[in-house]
């Protein structure tokens, strides 16, 4: 098992008027490959800023961030959105998914990016589009879908370059409580599957499905449990 | 290939948006459409007075008298032949008068008259009859040739050569009936009635001439020839230059060059004026567009997209809305071009500027479109996600 994510000293400061926020205020994280790792902690805690700089779309202000194994910082933004392409998938609170597109034209456009083309991407969208249950709605429109749904859309859009991480911002918190625990089983599945996950979350229970927990407050990480099953 | 597909992308994107498409193109359509229909009807004026113009050819001297203290007669138009170079001379008075057979009238007919040669000098043809002859001409006989339209008008399905019509309550004879000839220099032939020209006095007591047509033996010695006339009016009328003109139909070819080339310039002028607002509602679209839609940019960016796609796929919808939007420019334009035809205009679509405002539409969208793209493409990923 190798490092996936190495976060050291990672200080990220924002200027509200006169006041100065520390979002994140000296932050080290280690997560290592096949890890699921859940980073709980309230509105306002600054685990929305740390998930956007883990998903290479925000940049610290200082500290250093090694992304399997390649420090960020030397890289242009060209190479920054390789990399989200190719090692992160993202799965947002509100899915984020394109609204004129059709599911599976979702699931196409990071494979799209990365290169690949027109017919074998298709193919690749349905196989995960199948993978997360949703076979035989491809051709759905986002708004065509129930919360779930679209929810899973998005999570196959975000292993459809199997990537080395999946980054689950608040992933059920749109939904209720029912589909929240199909989500919840989904993701659980992906990393009995080998799969790193970092999820973030307000939710203690939600959290509790990760083998390490991860407390963040006032711009400081705290190691909370990290189970050995 | 991946710029192909991020082709496919935005042809998706315009066609999930068809009313913002539509509202895009609208300038650029309008645009374009007035630019061809505009410099069309330019054009067509002055390929029309310039077709009017030549057809008389470019051998004839037009000689006007405008002094009304001297006289010219009749007698006296045989004296232009000596002058070296002179061929033939058409001397003629435009005469108003009703015309009439039975009870159908045409009022307010133009009635031109004039010697045999004028038939020939102006290129009109007969299509049936005899020209006036130089008996005619003596005898001042009360004979005409008609126009075909008003021929067709008196007459309708009658045999016009040999029946009479009146004139101001005067018996002609029909000797003759012109073929159609359009609309020349103002004057619409085929409306007009000829009578020789020492009949006009029926009408106008006044016998004295004032204007000729001349035409010369060699037209490349056509301003010479000018210049001799004007001498032999001053020697024997004596008057100065500023009471008689004697002009070539190339002098007034560029006359009217002059004028109608003002007026093209003038209609492109104000076509290229809604051209560049239709641009400027291109680029209001795009900004509006980005705007709208920084959500798509956030997460198109999240999924991997580099500067370089985000610019690509945003130009390439301006640049397909543009050529779209000049493409229906370019049908619409002639198609109202055939519509202002029917209402009798003359409309010439040229290839060069149907080319032209179809390539500035191109690149006005290149242009309008490119600030907008880059903005959106600028925008960093976070900033742009956080958007609702």
């Amino acid at each position: 098992m190798g490092v996936m994510l190495d976060l050291k000293n990672i200080k990220k400061y924002f200027t509200m008027g006169d006041e100065q926020i520390k979002a994140l205020d000296d932050i080290s994280l280690s997560v290592e490959k096949g890890e699921y790792v859940s980073i709980i902690g309230p509105s306002g805690s600054g685990k929305s800023t740390l998930m956007n700089i883990v998903g290479l779309l925000d940049i610290p202000d200082s500290g250093e961030y090694l992304l399997d194994g390649v420090n960020i910082k030397e890289l242009s933004d060209g190479n920054l959105a390789k990399l989200r392409n190719q090692k992160i998938g993202f799965v947002f609170q509100n899915f984020n998914l394109l609204t004129k597109l059709t599911a599976w034209e979702n699931v196409q456009v990071p494979l799209i990016y990365a290169g690949m083309s027109a017919k074998e991407s298709k193919k690749i969208a349905y196989e995960y589009l199948a993978k997360v249950g949703l076979k035989g709605r491809e051709n759905h429109l986002p708004k065509q879908l129930s919360g779930g749904q679209q929810q899973r859309v998005a999570i196959a859009r975000a292993l459809a370059n199997k990537p080395e991480i999946i980054l689950a911002d608040e992933p059920t918190g749109a939904l209720d409580s029912k589909t929240g625990t199909e989500i919840k089983k989904l993701l659980k599945d992906l990393n009995a599957e080998g799969q790193t996950i970092v999820l973030i979350t307000h939710d203690n229970s939600m959290a509790e499905e990760a083998k390490r927990i991860v407390r963040i407050a006032d711009g400081k990480l705290y190691e909370y449990e990290r189970k050995t099953n | 290939m991946k710029i192909l597909n991020i082709i496919k992308m935005a042809f998706k994107n315009i066609k999930s948006n068809k009313l913002r498409s539509g509202l895009t193109m609208l300038g650029l359509i309008i645009g374009i459409a007035s630019v061809i229909v505009l410099v069309g009807i330019g054009t067509g004026a002055t390929s029309s007075v310039t077709d009017s113009v030549k057809s008389l050819g470019t051998d004839i001297l037009t000689l006007t008298i405008s002094s009304s203290d001297v006289t010219y007669e009749y007698e006296q138009v045989d004296e232009l032949l000596e002058i070296t170079n002179v061929e033939k001379v058409a001397p003629y008075k435009s005469i108003s008068a009703t015309a009439s057979r039975g009870t159908t009238t045409s009022s307010r007919a133009s009635i031109l008259a004039t010697n045999d040669n004028y038939l020939e000098i102006t290129n009109t043809d007969l299509a049936k009859g005899r020209r006036i002859s130089l008996i005619d001409i003596e005898n001042s006989t009360k004979v005409c040739i008609l126009g075909s339209e008003i021929a067709e008008t008196l007459f309708s399905l009658t045999e016009p050569v040999g029946q009479t019509i009146k004139l101001d309550g005067d018996k002609y004879t029909v000797i003759g009936v012109l073929t159609e000839q359009g609309t020349s220099m103002g004057n619409n032939v085929d409306d007009m009635i000829l009578i020789p020209l020492t009949t006009a006095v029926y009408f106008d007591e006044d016998t004295s001439i004032s204007d000729i047509y001349i035409k010369v033996e060699d037209e490349d010695k056509i301003d010479m020839t000018s210049t001799l006339i004007g001498n032999y009016l001053r020697d024997t009328l004596l008057i100065s230059s500023d009471y008689y003109s004697v002009s070539s139909q190339d002098s007034m070819l560029d006359t009217m060059d002059s004028i109608t080339d003002t007026l093209t310039l003038l209609l492109g002028g104000i076509a290229s004026i809604s051209l560049i607002v239709g641009g400027i509602g291109v680029m209001n679209v795009m900004l509006v567009s980005v705007t709208e839609r920084t959500k798509e940019i956030g997460i198109r960016k999240s999924l991997g997209a580099r500067k370089r796609d985000i610019l690509i796929q945003f130009l390439i919808e301006a640049l397909v809305l543009s050529l779209l939007g000049g493409l229906i420019g370019v049908v619409f334009g002639l198609g109202i071009g055939i519509v202002v035809e029917n209402f009798g205009l003359t409309f010439t679509a040229s290839g060069s500027i149907i080319l032209i405002a179809f390539l500035s539409s191109a690149g006005i969208g290149m242009i309008f479109g490119i600030f907008p793209a880059y903005r959106a493409a600028c925008l960093r990923p976070i900033d742009a996600l956080r958007t609702d």
